[in-house]
This record gives C-alpha cells, sequence and structure tokens, in this order.
C-alpha cells in the first residue's frame, strides 16, 4: 500500500493507535500523510512523542489518551503544550502502565484489565469515569479496571516486513507495537524495507518478528519513515532536526516557515528537503 | 578533602539511597542520581541492576553522559520494565516539578487539568511506580517553586494519598527519600509528614525552612551529610563524571 491508501482508509472521528515510544521508531510518514488529509476529530492513543505534537499543530486531535508526551532528548513537544494550554485537545491522561493494560485488555477483548497503578493518584480525579474493582477471591483490596482502549486503526512502524504483513524489529525494543496491532480493527505497517519472508529470520531469531499478519491489513515500504524519530539500527534521532522542529514550535511564523519548508509538500519533496538538510550539516 | 563540592555530597547522598536494597533495578533520573547509583553498585551495593537507557541491563561503570560500556546481562524492553515495576524489584529516584510535605509529587501539568498554565511531560509511569516499589526523588533546586503546600496535579502517590487510596495502594507504597542541593528529607513513621534527616556541609536548618513552602518535622539536632570519601571522590572524579556533569545540575 501507499501512505495515502492507509490514510484514505481512516475516517474522521476515529480512534488511532500510534506505534513506537516518544522520539523512538514513529510511524511519521503515515502521520505527515493524516496531515495533508481533511481527517479531524481524532482520538490518539500513543506513548507520545513528535507524532502528537505534529497532530496537535494541524488540529487533527479531539481527544489524546496517554501517560506522556517527550521527544526524549527535548523534554516536552511545543505544539502538544501549546494545544493543552489553550484547551484545543481534551485528554485521558493515564499512567504509562495503564495505558499498556487498556491495549491489552483490548487485544484479549477484555472489558478492562486491574491494576495498582492508578490508586491513589490525581489519574482517579481526571478520569471520573475510571471503576475500582474489589477482588473476588476475598483479599480486601481494591483494583483499579483499567477500560479496555479498543482501536479503530493502529500505525506502526517497523524496520522490515513481508508482504503479508509480518513486521520486524531490529532495535533495541518492540515498544507495544503488536499489543497496537491487536488491539486494533485494522492496523497497518510502515516498514523501512520490504522484503522476501525468508529474508526476515535469514539472520535474525524468529523472536524479533513481533507484529504478525493475521492482525495487519496493509503494509507500506517507506524508507526513512520514522524520520526524524530514531529507527535503529538503520538510523537514529535525527536531533538537528528534532531541535529544527521544537523551536519552530514556539512561534506562529516560525512554523510556517518549517512547513512551508518541510510539510506543505508530498512524503518525497519532505524527504528531499530532509537530505538537503542533512547535506549542509555535514558540509 | 576540603575541596568536596555540593554536587559530589548529593551524589553520595543519592548513592546511599541504594545502600542495603540488595538485588534491585535502581533507576534514576537526572544526572546526579545516575552517579549516584552508578557509585553505590561500584561500592556498597555490587548487587543492583542498572540499564543503559534503551533496553539492556549492563554490569560495569561507566561514565555519565556516555553511551553504556559494559557487558550486557539482559534484555529490558520497556513491557519488561513495567512488569518489574508491578513485581516491586526496582527503586526509582524521579525529579519532582512540584512536592508536598506527604511527598506528592506533580510531573503532569501546572493550574487546572483541564486547561493548564503550564503542560509538563505527563504522570509518566510516577503513579504506578509510587505504589508498587521503592520511590525517591531528587530536588536539584530546592526552592518553594518545588516544595509546596499543595501539587496541582498527584502523580507521584504520597503517603496521604496512599492511605486514602484503599489498602491496594498502601500495600507495597513506600516512600522513601527526598535528596536535594541543600539537604536530606524522609518521611516521619505515623504523620507521613517531610522530616529534615541531615542538612549538606554549610547548610543550615533555617536555610531549608525557607526554602520549603510547608512546615518540615525536624527532630533534635540534625547532623551534616556525610561527605564523600576519598575513594567515592575518586570514582565520581575521574570514572563516573570526568567531564563534570553534575557541576551543571549543582553548580559549586
Amino acid at each position: 500500500m501507499t501512505e495515502a491508501e492507509v490514510v484514505g482508509r481512516l475516517r474522521s472521528g476515529m480512534t488511532i493507535g500510534i506505534g513506537g515510544w516518544a522520539s523512538r521508531r514513529k510511524p511519521m510518514s503515515l502521520v505527515r500523510e493524516i496531515l495533508r488529509s481533511d481527517l479531524k476529530d481524532l482520538t490518539v492513543v500513543s506513548y507520545g512523542g513528535p507524532d502528537v505534537g505534529l497532530l496537535c499543530a494541524a488540529g487533527k486531535v479531539r481527544k489524546l489518551i496517554f501517560g506522556f508526551v517527550t521527544l526524549d532528548s527535548v523534554p516536552l513537544d511545543p505544539h502538544f503544550r501549546a494545544a493543552r494550554q489553550n484547551g484545543t485537545v481534551e485528554v485521558a491522561e493515564y499512567d504509562e502502565g495503564m495505558l499498556q493494560w487498556g491495549l491489552y485488555a483490548a487485544a484479549l477483548r477484555l472489558p478492562f484489565l486491574p491494576t495498582r497503578a492508578g490508586l491513589g493518584s490525581d489519574v482517579m480525579t481526571v478520569n471520573p469515569d475510571l471503576r475500582l474493582v474489589a477482588d473476588p477471591y476475598g483479599s480486601d483490596e481494591e483494583l483499579l479496571a483499567v477500560p479496555a482502549i479498543p482501536l479503530d486503526a493502529a500505525l506502526v512502524h517497523l524496520n522490515r516486513a513481508d508482504a503479508a504483513g509480518n513486521a520486524q524489529f531490529l532495535g533495541p525494543d518492540p515498544y507495544f507495537d503488536d499489543m497496537f496491532c491487536m488491539a486494533a480493527e485494522h492496523a497497518y505497517v510502515s516498514c523501512e524495507r520490504i522484503v522476501p519472508t525468508e529474508e526476515l529470520t535469514a539472520s535474525a531469531h524468529p523472536a524479533t518478528v513481533v507484529v504478525r499478519r493475521l492482525f495487519v491489513d496493509g503494509v507500506v515500504e517507506a524508507p526513512n519513515g520514522a524520520h526524524f524519530t530514531s529507527c535503529a539500527p538503520d538510523y537514529g534521532v535525527d536531533k538537528a532536526f528534532q531541535r529544527e522542529y521544537a523551536a519552530a514550535g514556539k512561534s506562529a511564523g516560525a512554523w510556517a516557515d518549517f512547513h512551508a519548508k518541510y510539510l506543505a509538500g508530498d512524503e518525497s519533496s519532505y524527504q528531499r528537503a530532509v537530505a538537503r538538510e542533512q547535506e549542509k550539516e555535514s558540509a | 578533602m576540603s575541596d568536596v563540592t555540593r554536587a559530589e555530597v548529593c551524589a553520595v547522598a543519592c548513592a546511599e539511597l541504594f545502600r542495603d536494597n540488595g538485588e534491585i533495578l535502581a533507576s534514576a533520573f537526572g544526572t546526579i542520581p545516575a552517579i549516584g547509583a552508578r557509585l553505590a553498585r561500584h561500592t556498597f551495593s555490587p548487587d543492583l541492576l542498572l540499564t543503559d537507557g534503551e533496553a539492556h541491563f549492563v554490569r560495569g561503570t561507566w561514565a555519565v553522559g556516555e553511551p553504556a560500556e559494559g557487558v550486557v546481562e539482559a534484555w529490558s524492553p520497556f513491557r519488561g520494565i513495567f512488569d518489574l515495576v508491578w513485581n516491586g524489584k526496582r527503586h526509582v529516584i524521579m525529579i519532582p516539578v512540584q512536592i508536598d510535605a506527604q511527598g506528592n509529587v506533580n510531573i503532569s501539568a501546572l493550574g487546572d487539568h483541564d486547561r493548564p498554565t503550564v503542560q509538563l511531560v505527563g504522570v509518566r509511569g510516577a503513579p504506578g511506580n509510587s505504589v508498587h516499589h521503592p520511590t525517591s526523588y531528587w530536588a536539584p533546586k530546592h526552592s518553594t517553586r518545588v516544595f509546596v503546600p499543595a501539587v496541582d496535579m498527584v502523580a507521584g502517590v504520597g503517603n496521604d494519598s496512599a492511605a486514602k487510596g484503599g489498602s491496594a495502594a498502601r500495600r507495597f507504597h513506600d516512600l522513601r527519600r527526598v535528596v536535594t542541593n541543600l539537604a536530606v528529607l524522609d518521611f516521619q513513621p505515623g504523620s507521613g509528614a517531610m522530616r529534615l534527616v541531615s542538612v549538606h556541609p554549610g547548610v543550615t536548618v533555617e536555610e531549608v525552612q525557607e526554602a520549603t513552602g510547608f512546615p518540615l518535622v525536624v527532630e533534635g539536632e540534625v547532623p551534616e551529610t556525610r561527605l564523600p570519601t576519598d575513594e567515592e571522590l575518586t570514582l565520581i572524579r575521574e570514572v563516573i563524571d570526568p567531564r563534570g556533569l553534575r557541576d551543571r545540575e549543582v553548580p559549586a
């Protein structure tokens, strides 16, 4: 598939899960395609990084279900920050383990999963719909019942995939990409390279193929598709670009310039602009 | 050694948080807590586990701000860390943006949560960490902006909040200490209120109280935080932080 074909299957108002973690292995070419679309009123579920920031900047997000939004080496995303401070995005703020539990519950078709995480904190106060569940086996403990977070669609980016949707991480961490896919009605994988199935495990352990085709609806080959987040070992975070992104988020004028330079065209023009900038950096 | 810096005293105070912790994961946010965790493992708490900040447990002692040099002893992706948090074999040092007398901590947002005046990173793992395993805090700038009468959003669960959160919240709740650039504090048994344990050399009890937006529990004569040993100073200066990153967090 192409990015445009994937985004063509999404609808305004959907709940969309985005894989990766902070500034790591985000399906950024798919996110950029959403920026170009007329989608709106999305509920976004993410271990948030610049995916959240860009979607907020473009006014695509009605609600965010999250535990954090950070760019790692830059602690805060300016667009997410502005959206919150302007009151333009609704949030369900969860402990990051609760988020995993909500996705896992959806993946297993359970209404909830119990945990201690969140008890005693204002996560309970700012999410008044959260409920407790008594231990049915007789201890006096009342646990937090994290509601399932079923997704209409999941978007994830991995290092390699085969055409059928088996997808492989080659970096240090699978994050929760497999769980996002299992929790979703439809899941779309972008990857650095589509390879023949036998190549996936030719030199890597089968355990690295964390996303399995029965949970995947489509695959997009998107070289450098996670840019400017990392996709180790193929590439790291583009820290210079990330600094430019973060600085541009601080004023409307600077953001308009950034948008014109990188985001106004299609994915190939984005990648050309990035390559030009990287050449300048290394010159 | 008379030339010991405040940052070095703080690093040793952070290391002391991990004394007698046994075989657990030591997770430390901030430069000085990271120095402390490595110092503790290199000296008096050799069984501690440390991560490379990505997805591995790594043996050895390496410099802050540098890639982890050492033997990978296990894989620990984020999902494994979450499991470990809930299992309890971890002691974390987090950095509060706001902390109150009961040890409630905010890292989420300042002001009204519906429309914050300042959006911060989010609650992250603070709610889960604080009700599952030992939790300590590091405040590099002890001031009334950080030490406040009431936090705007409880992310890290304090003693009173754990008590109100029911038996499931209380069961493994274990607030240990707060290390700052001025002092070491803990929580008084019973009242749960923040208590002065020691002041760093050159700091008075009055200075600590003035920098704190609520009354501290002070019991009798408050001792000084211990100085680093010669071995500890050599390790900090030559092995763990040869670039002096600690001085950026707590200027001399």
